[in-house]
């Protein structure tokens, strides 16, 4: 099926060529290189003549930025594009990160016009469309979750975690329990952002430790609870790829000592349609619209982070919220005489996420958004499965939800660390798995395929990866300590960039 | 499905090696009150032609700024935006790749954020950049954070030209983080008095240029009163084209700059998603929020971009980190670099200067005309006009008459005693034709 050479030549033994360049893999040099103070892509007409207005504030000094014709530009960002790997040429199996298939159509209707060059400040009469598409999106967020609200405006993940836990702060206060419960309970497994959310309001940190298996277990969360205590803030499905057996346990006991359940719902991609955060007994959720409803990651940003809220902390959330009157909709957007927390960023939140999150919605149906879920699920299980025998699962072989999580257990002895084998895996075209995440874990390679994939490919990557495990077992350390050889470019230096940090160009 | 590749056929040979009889037998962990016996009450999958229909009729029933003769501005900006910057975001390997946690693999990425940074950085008159953040609202607010952090103090001072809604963000923020935040009273003319405010208390100061009305500010008095304080300045802009033609707030002393990028390359998306610029000073990187790229290199020795200093982020340093961010607007960057790299200075400086004569012609027209009073005496492409009467019911009639004139601060700060001002955006997409528009709507509306 692949068509492999009968004999593969290094890189080493073949000459340098004068370029640097390796065919299709061309160098290219910074913008601040290339680029001339005087060339434009861009014609802009002349100003007409009037009588500045600057109040003696004008520049009087050059920028020093360089441009390029557009040409050049298109030729300068096309070479780099072509140095990243990404999920439209290959599987990305990121645990926790969802890199699943971005449809075409959504990037197609976010650019309508009546979304994309709409103003947010525009009066709200001239912008029905928009207000109905942010009603629609929130009623298939808490049909899906089965909570009460959403609040729309996070920015993302990490931005939707604030939310949250600012509603459950103002909740506390409102109790006037404010100065009292100041601790979040937080897993050893969990994303940096839970401790990091709850440190910026103030919150001291208790951590949950995991059971052997790799769950938390009710009874360690009543230990930990007390008066004290403002919250849990619990991944279901958890980091290590399980869904929590004792949630609803879990969130009995934090709701019986006067505490709320903040779900972080990265993983939320592995249970949508099939089972209900509001089920479980979760008071705020944020849901990653660019995970589980596949806005595109666009290397890093931007996201969505809406959060569903429970009941009891609906009244506390952000503005702007939308409220409907009979036919009229419209969007508040000053908190003055409601309960709400406030407001947590300009204008509405991520409306260009928001389309594409609902048309990916629409596409998929209930029926779709279920199967998703199912066949991420079964995909991870299938990869699974298919590599117990050569690589070690640190709470023994069990079924797992949308990823699937392996130690370096089996790696013991042979050289070879969690890095070298995620590298070699960039040789034979992978993107790696998630590497040492979930901390818990010792040499963790956290692996989600996601339901974008077919049977062919998932078979050819489990094939790769026994190839590479069964290499690494024989003793074939180089493959893996020099490996990525393929890539643009081979193992970067990340302690040099951090002792001196070069993080702008600069004329020489 | 059109997007799930698995067969029916598939499925039953996975389940087979995976040695159970149903995809519900792997969710055997969840308790059974948690899944759901009957699927939800939502539609069934709909085609990519019956998507495309429902989005187009919801698109329509919105007025596209593109569509009218338009003047809102208010920190979003429409500008034009060459259609080459659309296409190369909109390029795989930039739309469809990850944080670039794998840098061999990721120079694409890493490499535009380093150009990014740089060119953030010449810009703001500033010497480091990070790679960005959600947006400007949110950039102030963690540069008001950074600040209490570098000086060990926790009481911010909001200039009254500041964006209401930024204002609100940090004022939310620090009331939920026990900060305190001192307010300027809100500030039409850009001339309030806030350096006798400055004292050894207050961590910084956010001064918004050109502020929230169009008003241009000299920071540099501002700056010196910070320092004898102890305190550091934040400058903040929403409008980042004004940074070709206006001093930038490095050269007035600012400590660290914020602002809104979304002028550069990126359409108005009712909001979002947009890109928040942050610079600040070298001396001051260990406390930055958000990601940074740096330069490095490989085992050839050949030049390679990384992420770096990764010790202040959440994902490593946990509830010690500088900031909770993980996600930022990478995408968005791209978009404000590939743009500012079509401009470069040459581009950058003309458009800011037909920015800025496109407002001045308007402002003309408005001076001439009954009823209305300009009231700026300096701005960028931005100003503010007291009407008769009140501004957000003008707005309306004039949207009536098919002209977005402009946003009634009433909107952003109801019962500041402001109901009658409106401000008014002119950009490089607004010609005579629009102008002669505004004048006619405004006249028949007052």
């Amino acid at each position: 099926m692949l068509d492999r050479p009968a004999k593969i030549e290094g890189p080493d033994e073949a000459p340098a060529t004068f370029t640097g360049n390796r065919a299709l893999d061309q160098e290219e040099p910074l913008l601040f290189e290339i680029g001339r103070l005087d060339a434009t892509g861009v014609d802009v007409d002349a100003a007409p003549q009037v009588e500045k207005r600057l109040g003696g504030l004008e520049r009087k000094e050059a920028i020093g930025l360089p441009g390029l014709t557009e040409p050049e530009t298109m030729r300068h960002y096309v070479r780099l594009s072509r140095k990243n790997y990404s999920i439209d040429a290959g599987l990305y199996p990121l645990g926790s990160c969802t890199m699943k298939h971005n449809p075409r159509i959504n990037e197609k209707v976010a650019r309508f016009e009546g979304f994309a060059d709409a103003h947010p400040l525009a009066p709200q009469s001239t912008v029905p469309g928009a207000l109905e598409l942010m009603e629609t999106l929130a009623h298939w967020l808490m049909t899906l979750t089965g909570m009460h609200a959403v609040a729309l405006s996070p920015k993302a993940g990490a931005h939707g975690e604030l939310c949250g836990m600012m509603a459950i702060k103002s909740a506390i206060a409102a109790k006037g329990e404010g100065a009292s419960r100041n601790v979040v309970l937080i897993p050893q497994s969990a994303h940096g952002t839970n401790p990091a959310t709850a440190a910026l309001l103030g919150f001291s940190v208790r951590v949950v430790p995991a059971a052997e298996d790799g769950t938390v277990c009710a009874q360690a969360v009543r230990e930990a609870l007390g008066p004290e205590v403002a919250a849990i803030m619990l991944t279901n499905p958890n980091t290590c790829g399980l869904f929590e057996r004792e949630i609803v346990e879990i969130a009995q006991a934090v709701h019986d000592a006067g505490a709320y359940f903040y779900c972080d719902g990265a993983n939320f991609n592995a249970i949508a349609g099939v089972a209900r955060p509001a089920d479980f007994g979760v008071d705020a959720m944020h849901i990653n619209l660019h995970k589980t409803f596949s806005t595109p990651h666009g290397g890093g940003g931007p996201g969505a982070g809406p959060v569903v809220l429970s009941e009891r902390l609906a009244p506390f959330a952000p503005v702007p919220f939308l409220r409907r009157d009979g036919e009229r909709l419209e969007i508040v957007e000053h908190a003055e005489g409601t309960e709400s927390f406030g407001r947590m960023t300009a204008f509405h939140g991520q409306m260009g996420m928001f389309v594409r999150a609902l048309a990916y919605m629409l596409a998929h149906g209930g029926d779709g958004v279920a199967q998703a879920s199912k066949d991420a699920v079964l995909s991870a299980n299938y990869v699974r499965a298919s590599l117990r025998d050569v690589m070690t699962q640190p709470f023994g072989d069990r079924a797992c939800m949308h990823e699937v999580l392996f130690d370096d257990a089996w790696l013991k002895g042979r050289g070879v660390s969690t890095l070298d084998f995620a590298k070699a895996m960039i040789d034979e075209g992978y993107h790696p798995m998630t590497m040492y995440f979930p901390l818990v874990v010792h040499g963790a390679m956290l692996i989600e395929p996601t339901e974008s994939e077919s049977k062919a490919s998932l078979d050819l990557f489990i094939a790769t990866l026994r190839n590479l495990a069964q290499a690494a077992k024989e003793g074939d350390a180089k493959r893996f300590t020099q490996a990525p050889r393929y890539a643009p470019r081979k193992r970067v230096d990340e302690t040099l960039a951090a002792r001196k940090p070069v993080l702008r160009w600069s004329a020489a | 499905m059109r997007y799930h590749p698995l067969s029916e056929a598939d499925r039953k040979a996975m389940l087979a090696t995976i040695g159970v009889e149903s995809v519900e037998a792997l969710y055997a962990d969840a308790p059974a009150s948690t899944l759901l016996r009957t699927p939800l009450d939502l539609p069934r999958h709909k085609s990519e032609l019956e998507v495309d229909r429902i989005f187009s009729r919801l698109s329509q029933r919105n007025m596209a700024a593109g569509r009218v003769p338009f003047f809102v501005g208010a920190g979003a900006y429409k500008h034009h935006v060459p259609a080459s910057v659309d296409h190369l975001i909109q390029r795989s390997e930039f739309l469809t790749s990850y944080t670039p946690y794998q840098p061999e693999i990721s120079q694409g990425t890493l490499q535009y954020l380093f150009e990014f940074q740089t060119q953030v950085a010449l810009l703001t008159g500033m010497e480091v950049a990070n790679a960005s953040m959600y947006d400007g609202s949110t950039a102030t607010a963690e540069a008001v954070l950074m600040a209490h952090r570098l000086t060990r103090r926790r009481k911010a001072l909001l200039s009254g030209g500041l964006h209401p809604h930024y204002a609100e963000v940090v004022r939310t923020i620090s009331r939920l983080a026990e900060d305190e935040v001192a307010d300027m009273a809100p500030d039409a003319l850009g001339d309030e008095d806030i350096i006798s405010r400055i004292d050894e208390s207050v961590s910084c100061v956010a001064v918004q240029t050109p502020d929230f009305f169009g008003n241009l500010r000299d920071l540099t008095k501002i700056a010196e009163a910070c320092h004898r304080n102890g305190a550091l300045l934040i400058a903040v802009f929403t409008e980042a084209v004004s940074l070709g033609l206006l001093t930038p707030p490095g050269a007035m002393g600012a400590d660290i700059v914020v602002g809104e990028g979304q002028s550069i390359g990126n359409a108005l998306n009712f909001g979002g998603p947009y890109v928040g610029l942050f610079a600040t000073r070298h001396e001051f990187l260990r406390q930055t929020p958000g990601r940074l790229a740096g330069e490095s290199r490989d085992a050839d020795g050949r030049r390679a971009y990384v992420l770096t200093l990764s010790t202040r982020e959440q994902h490593i340093r946990r509830d010690k980190a500088t900031s909770n961010i993980c996600t930022n607007s990478g995408l968005c960057a791209l978009a404000f670099t590939i743009h500012l790299t079509l401009l470069g200075e040459a581009g950058l400086t003309r458009l800011a200067r037909l920015n800025h004569a496109n407002a001045v012609a308007l402002a003309q027209m408005l001076e001439k005309a009954p009823k209305v009073e300009v009231l700026n005496k300096s701005f960028f492409n931005e100003f503010t006009l007291r009407v008769t009467g009140d501004a957000a019911a003008l707005v309306e009639k004039m949207a009536a008459k098919g002209v977005l004139a402009g946003v009634p601060v009433s909107r952003l700060l109801p019962g500041a005693g402001m109901d009658d001002l409106l401000i008014v955006a002119s950009t490089e997409v607004n010609t005579d034709e629009d102008r002669a528009a505004f004048v006619a709507a405004l006249e028949g509306s007052l």
